[in-house]
């Protein structure tokens, strides 16, 4: 018989005011194998801990029931205690009556009755578990990044200066990510390039560093210590080791209209490019789209000139598997699409434009230059609205319900820039709200409005038409004048949305990363733990887990990568036990367990056993390999004979928590 | 939404999967979202672990309803689980509903980490509808009532 003790938690009045607790720990003091029961403020506190361990010592208890807040919560700190105080940790078990009684009830009554119940289950659970002994498993020291923006960046560079091995996989041709199209950063206006490209170049210089560029994750086996990732290199028919990146090719091509993903197709370049001055890897790659040679064997120009001849119109998709012990994930973000924005006139005039285009029109590297000029007819702007919140905190469907975060920062920044190089330029931006946290933001936002007289207007735009003289007739309404407006345009700028990478979702799917319903991945806890996701030896970086700005993202990135350490740094990393085993007096062999396993961890041989009348039986029965297998459970359903049952939710546990529920 | 002013409170028993059912009733709790008491929820690791006969034992036990929430498909922590458990209750629920318990008391919802509301809409829908459906006397063992 267990020797069981009940602890009840007010925590402070988050439980107690809706749940009796006196009377809860008071009703559970008759339940079966209890020998001790008692309520206090905090149990999660020292004291509230020390109570716990006085108890186990006092009592000689062999199981402790916890009600409080949820076992994801508090499981492992109460498991922790218990070990202090010499029980098995697995011999503790948590009633979830705060975020799942007192915080969605209000009436007491019915509140304490539910806490009882649910402390009864957990009280005829812990009376059937057995204590568990973890086991061990190795750790891989070497990590993966997907995902080559400053936020994988600057993971891959913080994890390689711990010593460990680190490799990024990027999917375009070069790393650098969405910062190497921007021009400037607020709120210190420095360049982009001038801070991003050093730190590329670090990555490829960095030897504990290797770059997969245009590559892609295919698939990812294992668990936390040890994931095998497939890497699909994808054809750039270049060889990579050859190609110097001397620019030969790319002045060559006769194939000259491609549009330019890099300037976001506001200008075009060759079928075979390297994105932009500084790519890393300098390595030129053909778009199989456009090439002549590729599309009907006619040109080889490109081999031609080639004086290293890296040219390789045969290249193949190739699949490269590594290990790993740690997977960061950090695929970053897009605008969204305008299509759904017709009253912005986004597709009809080339005038409207987002700001990431307006970022490439004033890049010196872009394709004016660097002189703004209208993408249309190439003169210069003299009047230029922005509009603020385009399908960001949106709920008519169209566009996100979420604040994008970054976009009153750009827009101020782009609003200065103008104002300082064209003074002759009139600047309008209409806002719902202008949102400024962060160092020196509402300082940097103030600057633009009263030094540089960037006209601000609270409101929101319902129509841009585009005129026939070239203009674009702005109409918005001035909330805080009260009137409408009519604003001659030269160019319009739309703040789009952010949204994750299209590649996410299916990624988390590979990953079984959980994801929020606009494909953000979900952070372990939203405070307490907010670059790791949920399944273990997973961790996030960067927009993938919610917008951000840049030294956000490079903090979050430094954090992720801190995890990732710690967690390399480890030998041995300890197992869940909570896994199936199989009692092979009851197996008959049958194979069913072994189909539906997702991940291989049953496995059978023939065993011995003794038959009657002295005999030898010799049977084929199934066994689970402990480290592999991750407690799902689904062969403990599988089974026919009833052979297999998974520790820490047995059949009779789970039975027993039915029996006291129902009764 | 009480029939006949009786003071009838159903029995259910939601099992959730530990990675997101639970964590969406977790977050249905954070939010302070509101649902009737009668649910009383029951954590497994994955929809899959799941036996038929755990149901089968509650409405024996006199559950008024049983309902099972996992991941949605395609985002089962462990790939696959939530496929096998939509399969084994299609079967069960469908066995059930002949002999005799509705199929309304029955029910699997796919509710992720994130959808705290969903989580609470749905006990809100289940328990208005086992309320309206009455006590559950198919099945249940008088044996064990005390």
């Amino acid at each position: 018989m267990q020797r069981i003790g009940v602890f009840v938690c007010h925590c402070g009045t988050n439980i107690a005011g809706t749940v009796d607790v006196k009377a809860v720990a008071e009703a559970l003091k008759s339940e079966p194998g209890v020998v001790f029961s008692t309520e206090y403020q905090y149990m999660c506190s020292e004291a509230g801990q020390n109570i716990i361990k006085n108890a186990i010592r006092e009592h000689q208890l062999t199981g402790v029931v916890i009600c409080s807040c949820s076992p994801r919560m508090h499981e492992a700190t109460f498991r922790k205690t218990a070990s202090a105080a010499g029980l098995n940790p697995y011999m503790v078990e948590i009633a979830n009556i705060r975020e799942q009684v007192s915080w969605i009830h209000k009436d007491m009554k019915a509140g304490t009755e539910k806490a009882i119940i649910l402390g009864r289950a957990a009280i005829a659970k812990v009376s059937l578990n057995a204590p568990l002994i973890p086991g061990e498993s190795p750790v891989v020291k070497r990590a993966l990044v997907i995902g080559g923006g400053i936020a994988g960046i600057q993971t891959a560079l913080d994890i390689a200066d711990a010593g460990f091995e680190v490799d990024i996989v990027e999917k375009e041709p070069t790393i650098g990510g969405k910062m190497t199209q921007l021009d400037k950063t607020f709120p210190t206006l420095d360049c982009a390039a001038c801070i991003l490209t050093p730190k590329m170049v670090d990555c490829a210089q960095n030897e504990k560093i290797r770059i997969y560029s245009y590559s892609e994750v295919s698939e990812v086996k294992g668990f936390v210590g040890n994931f095998t990732v497939t890497i699909k290199k994808k054809a750039r028919y270049v060889d990579e080791l050859k190609c110097t990146g001397c620019g030969e090719c790319t002045e060559k091509c006769p194939q000259k209209k491609v549009p330019n993903a890099f300037n976001l197709g506001l200008d075009n370049r060759r079928a075979i490019y390297i994105p932009f001055a500084q790519a890393v890897p300098k390595v030129a790659t053909i778009d199989a789209d456009y090439c002549n040679m590729l599309k009907n064997g006619k040109c080889g120009v490109c081999a031609k000139v080639c004086g290293a001849g890296a040219i390789d119109y045969k290249q193949k998709d190739s699949f490269i598997e590594e290990r790993y012990g740690a997977i960061v994930v950090a695929t970053g973000f897009n605008p969204i699409k305008l299509d759904a924005y017709e009253e912005y006139g986004y597709k009809q005039s080339k005038d409207v434009i987002t700001s990431l285009e307006l970022e490439r029109l004033m890049n010196a590297a872009g394709p004016n230059g660097g002189t703004l000029l209208r993408p249309s007819d190439k003169t210069h702007p003299h009047t230029i609205v922005f509009v603020q919140c385009v399908g960001s905190r949106c709920d008519d469907g169209k566009g996100k319900s979420y604040c994008s975060k970054i976009c009153c920062m750009y827009t101020a920044k782009h609003a200065m820039l103008i104002r300082e190089k064209y003074p002759d330029t009139e600047v309008y931006v209409f806002y719902i709200d202008v949102r400024t946290p962060g160092k020196n933001f509402d300082e940097f936002y103030r600057r633009a409005v009263e030094e540089y007289g960037v006209h601000y207007i609270k409101g929101m735009v319902g129509k841009v038409a585009p005129q026939p003289d070239g203009k674009l007739l702005v109409q918005g309404s001035d909330l805080l004048a009260d009137e409408q407006l009519r604003v001659e345009a030269d160019l319009v700028v739309l703040a789009a949305a952010i949204e994750p990478d299209k590649t996410a979702r299916s990624l988390g799917t590979m990953l079984t990363a959980s994801m929020d319903t606009n494909d953000f991945f979900t952070e372990a806890h939203p405070k307490l733990r907010p670059v790791e996701s949920p399944t273990a030896g997973i961790f996030l970086s960067g927009v993938c887990q919610g917008p951000k700005d840049i030294p956000e993202t490079v903090s979050q990135a430094g954090a992720a990568a801190s995890k990732v350490i710690g967690l390399l740094a480890k030998d041995k990393l300890t197992c869940n036990p909570c896994v199936a085993h199989s009692d092979e007096m009851l197996c008959n062999g049958c194979s069913a367990c072994e189909k539906v396993c997702p991940y291989g961890a049953i496995t059978y041989s023939d065993k011995e056993f003794r038959g009657p009348n002295r005999t030898t039986l010799i049977r084929r029965v199934a066994s689970v390999n402990d480290a592999v297998c991750q407690g799902c459970g689904a062969c403990t359903v599988a089974c026919p004979s009833g052979a297999m049952d998974l520790k820490g939710f047995s059949n009779s546990q789970i039975m027993a928590e039915v029996d006291a529920i129902c009764k | 939404m009480q029939v006949n002013n009786t003071e009838f409170k159903p029995k259910i028993v939601a099992f959730c999967c530990n990675w997101c059912s639970y964590a969406g009733a977790d977050l249905a709790g954070t939010n302070r979202l509101q649902y009737p008491a009668d649910v009383k929820i029951i954590r497994v690791p994955c929809s899959c672990r799941v036996n038929p006969i755990f149901i089968l034992r509650a409405f024996q036990r006199g559950a008024d309803g049983v309902i099972l929430c996992g991941c949605h498909p395609g985002d089962c922590h462990y790939t696959t689980g939530n496929y096998y458990a939509r399969r084994r209750m299609t079967l069960l629920f469908s066995m059930l509903d002949y002999l005799g318990i509705e199929k309304e008391r029955t029910r699997v919802e796919w509710v992720s980490a994130a959808e705290g509301a969903k989580f609470a809409a749905t006990m809100n829908e289940f328990v208005q509808t086992v309320t309206k459906l009455g006590r559950n006397r198919k099945l249940e063992d008088l044996r064990c009532r005390k």
